[in-house]
């Protein structure tokens, strides 16, 4: 494992913030979490900050509460990420309250797995349960054979229950599923990550590149009001997309490229500005490492070779890179974020790396700034108890460069049984169905195990397969670890109860603290309630939790962002420089500078397969959604047209598709359009729920997830490239 | 007297659809309907496209045609801000305004009577923006006095090129799409 030098942020002491802030609000008012917040009682207009969870971005929020019930929820104009703007997620969140698919009760599995049939139980039977096949477990196999997959912050708690039940085996899908491979070659070439919210600078950028980033319709709040902000400042536009997006109608260079074909491209483009000698030469001589190495191994990579693989003519090639050095160091070359394509992911990421490296972008206004954050102490936990056996997603190292645990490779060892059984699941937050490829594989290690245990607030094909299913009360219904991100500004902002949950739904925290104490484990579980918590590590930054309930968001004293502002500029790599050139690859047998390979081909008749996220749904957690559902009720394939009147298809007239190993999707509306190229089609993902449970959303749409039945794997980190599967149209008879 | 009006942003606008949830939710809209909706307007050949994407409602035209077919007097204009509104008591859901409507911004709300867009009346004339207008990540929409040469709308409609929806029907809309 590579080390990863630990993030270069300001820190901030709690004793400056305390004299910056308050005087007399030092309440150590605690409530206890099972008191029901009775707002239902009061009348007129109560307005409640929080911050929302329908994404993972974590705007700050105002819910509106009308006599008691709640009405409509708007941004928090003091929070630096939304600015008091929520996307429509934000704003539909009220639709989650109100879901009638919500989960009611825990439930216990009557019959076989799978089959959706359930018995209702109390808490304490489900609890119970549980903990003693937790227990079993850990007897029989050790506390290492119960896994556990999450997403999002309110795993916190869950994930600290089970670290003191002796887990060692963790897997988020936002690794190896999603942001794995762009984090893993960033921290190779500047030591660090781009983190998320992303460290773009977007709104002061004067030129920027996206590189199949669909910014607006995929709709990180920040993102795309600095998206509109950069296209009324008339900031060049340059987008790289086999699909024309929304962003790519903005642009000023829309550049369709062949899918698969982007290192191409990107080594072109380094080629022009390397040739030309268009790059940042003062930035680079100061931090640059290996830029004579890493020069001398573009010279073939002409804008003429790039242009029978990407499609992209020599010309527009020339044109965009000129354009691109013309505003640096104003120009960001986006990062993206979803970069689990064709497996050669980490090494793409690497070209878009040294890009901005070459256009001196990095640490600059207009590129990628140095975020700042607020240092709150941990809250101080025993140690967890210490494991002989090592974690078993990544064994041998076999993906040297992997900085998170690979999700696929617990299932993997689940289906195995090596180096030893996994024969337990703790799932919260996360569809694994949906969330992992090979949906197949999935189902086969569930088959290997003894114990599946499901958290979430809505039913899910997941919680479909689990023995137990725990309902969460959603995020207006709870508080939950502090926001605490680095960004533009260091800040934090809490998560609280709105509104009381509809049914015996209970907070993630409950959860665990309830488990732990089943479990044997309180004396990692010091705090009596969540507020005792939450307030404990205000306190240490000066700060209450009485104050926070009211503000919902604290700011601290801005710092500077920028190399130019005096930020000192760090480098977190072997040769504490930005490595053009990369020894740490080297050493492991990759290409040190990024090399492209052609993309399989489709076969005859057969379309590339490439989705993508819609504005108004996140994953496949929102929709059954009334109000997000109302927006959109289904996905859509998008073809092209001249493809579609050659197989007869109309637009809106239902078809399945068809992958290279006879998978069958959902029957799904075709759109057929001129925004795609021929060679490929395109679906939302997060449709075509085929659980029982969800009923407002059931057998609407196709998933693609079902039809990822291939994957290429980054041989760097682990990462599942999901681009590489290909289909045909089954019509209607 | 004020003349309200919208001044909306294509260029600045990503289809989101923020302003119809927000509409949604800050009215009550009931499921399955919505009083606003994106429209995205694609020309050309790929990859040489064009695409304008535009949020719309209700054009609160100044020569409405639901105002005049309406046998009851329901659709009526607001002395505030010479808005279409709707008197709920009034109307009798005959269907006549929704057949007159060239932007087809109307619908029957499940309790019987006609509905769309109403400007957000409730606190536009308080002084206030439509939610849709407040909600706009891409700060796109823009609202206010079009009589007023000092307006934020007035002052758009000077510098910006825009279009009107359907203006062959004359109805004078009072929607302008910045383009």
């Amino acid at each position: 494992m590579n080390s990863i030098s630990r993030r270069k942020f300001l820190k901030i002491s709690g004793a400056t913030i305390g004299a910056a802030v308050l005087s007399g609000s030092m309440s150590s008012f605690v409530k206890g979490a099972d008191n029901k917040i009775n707002k239902k009682d009061i009348k007129g207009i109560q307005k409640i900050p929080t911050y929302c969870a329908m994404c993972f971005w974590r705007c700050g929020a105002i819910a509106h509460v009308k006599d008691g019930k709640l009405w409509k929820i708007e941004g928090n104009p003091d929070d630096p990420l939304s600015k008091g703007r929520l996307c429509p997620r934000g704003t539909g969140g009220v639709g989650t309250h109100y879901d009638p698919d919500r989960l009611r009760s825990p439930l216990i599995r009557k019959n076989i797995r799978g089959e959706e049939q359930w018995v209702e139980v109390t808490w304490n039977e489900a609890l119970d349960y549980v903990a003693k096949r937790m227990i079993d477990i850990k007897k029989t196999y050790g506390p290492e054979s119960m896994a556990m997959f999450h997403h999002g912050i309110g795993a916190t708690f869950l994930e600290h229950m089970m670290k003191s039940y002796g887990a060692i085996n963790f897997g988020a899908p936002s690794f190896a599923q999603c942001k794995g491979p762009r984090d893993v070659a960033f921290n190779l070439t500047f030591g660090e990550t781009v983190g998320g919210p992303e460290r773009t600078d977007i709104e002061n950028a004067k030129c920027i590149v996206l590189i199949g980033s669909h910014i607006g319709e995929n709709m990180h709040n920040t993102q795309v009001q600095e998206f509109s902000k950069a296209v009324a400042n008339r900031a060049s536009i340059i987008v790289v997309d086999p699909r024309f997006s929304v962003a790519a109608s903005k642009a000023k260079y829309y550049l369709p490229i062949k899918p698969g074909t982007d290192i191409a491209l990107l080594l072109a483009w380094m080629n022009v500005i390397v040739n030309e000698k268009l790059y940042d030469n003062e930035y680079i001589n100061k931090y640059g490492f290996g830029f004579e190495q890493f020069a001398a191994q573009l010279t073939s990579y002409t804008p003429e070779w790039a242009y029978p693989e990407t499609g992209i003519e020599p010309d527009v090639i020339r044109k965009t890179a000129r354009e691109m050095a013309r505003y640096k160091p104003a120009t960001l070359v986006h990062p993206g974020r979803h970069s689990t394509w064709y497996g050669d992911d980490t090494q793409r990421s690497r070209a878009l790396a040294l890009l901005n490296a070459l256009l001196g972008s990095w640490g600059r206004k207009g590129g990628l700034y140095q975020p700042t954050w607020l240092d709150i102490p941990a809250y101080p936990y025993p140690d967890y108890p210490k494991s002989n056996k090592k974690k078993l997603d990544n064994p041998d190292e076999k993906y040297p460069f992997a900085i998170e645990e690979i999700t696929t490779g617990v299932r993997e060892a689940t289906i195995t049984g090596k180096p030893y059984p996994i024969k337990g699941w703790f799932v919260y937050g996360t569809n694994l169905p949906y969330s992992l490829p090979q949906p197949d594989k999935t189902i086969e290690a569930i088959k290997n195990l003894e114990f599946l245990v499901v958290v979430d607030t809505i039913g899910s094909e997941i919680a479909g397969w689990a023995d137990v299913v725990l309902p969460e009360s959603v995020y207006l219904e709870r508080y939950d670890e502090l926001n605490n991100p680095s960004f533009k500004v260091p800040y934090v902002g809490i998560r609280q109860p709105v509104v009381d949950p509809p049914g015996d739904q209970k907070p993630n925290y409950w959860i665990a603290k309830k488990l732990a104490t089943r479990l044997g484990l309180d004396k990692y579980f010091p705090w009596k309630d969540i507020e005792e918590y939450l307030d404990y590590r205000l306190q240490k930054v000066g700060l209450s939790l009485e104050l926070m309930k009211e503000k919902g968001i604290f700011l601290a004293p801005e710092q500077p962002i920028y190399y130019e502002d005096g930020v000192k500029p760090y480098f977190g790599t072997p040769s504490g420089k930005i490595e053009f050139y990369s020894l740490q690859l080297e050493q492991k047998g990759f290409d040190p500078v990024p090399k492209y390979t052609k993309p399989e081909e489709p076969p005859a008749g057969y379309f590339r397969l490439i989705y993508g996220r819609a504005p108004v749904h996140t994953f496949s957690r929102t929709q059954t959604n009334r109000i997000l559902d109302d927006m959109m009720d289904t996905n859509k394939v998008w073809i092209n047209k001249d493809v579609a009147d050659h197989y007869g298809i109309r637009n809106g007239s239902f078809i399945k598709l068809k992958n290279q190993d006879g998978v069958i999707s959902n029957k799904v509306k075709a759109f057929v359009t001129e925004r795609i190229r021929t060679d490929c089609v395109y679906m939302v993902h997060g449709f075509g729920h085929t659980s029982k449970m969800l009923k407002g959303t059931y057998m609407k749409g196709a998933d693609d997830s079902r039809l990822i039945t291939q994957v290429k794997t980054d041989p760097i980190m682990g990462g599942t490239g999901m681009r590489v599967n290909f289909v045909t149209f089954e019509l209607e008879a | 007297m004020a003349k309200f009006g919208m001044v909306i942003d294509t260029t600045k606008c990503v289809g989101c659809m923020d302003c119809v949830v927000a509409c949604k939710t800050e009215n009550n809209v009931p499921e399955g309907f919505n009083r606003a909706w994106i429209v995205e307007d694609v020309m050309g050949k790929y990859p040489d496209l064009h695409m304008e994407i535009r949020s719309e409602r209700c054009n609160h035209c100044e020569e409405a045609p639901c105002v005049d077919v309406c046998p009851t007097g329901a659709s009526h204009y607001s002395d505030i801000g010479e808005v279409v509104l709707i008197d709920h008591d009034e109307c009798i859901g005959c269907k006549a305004c929704i057949a007159a409507c060239p932007y087809d911004a109307r619908f029957i709300h499940p309790d019987g009577y006609a509905d769309k867009c109403d400007f957000c009346f409730h606190r536009t004339s308080k002084g206030n923006n439509p939610a849709c207008v407040d909600v706009c990540p891409t700060h796109s929409i823009h609202f206010g006095d079009l009589d007023d040469p000092d307006s934020e709308v007035s002052k758009l409609l000077k510098s910006r090129k825009y279009h009107v929806r359907i203006p062959e029907a004359g109805t004078k809309p009072k929607i302008f799409y910045l383009t």
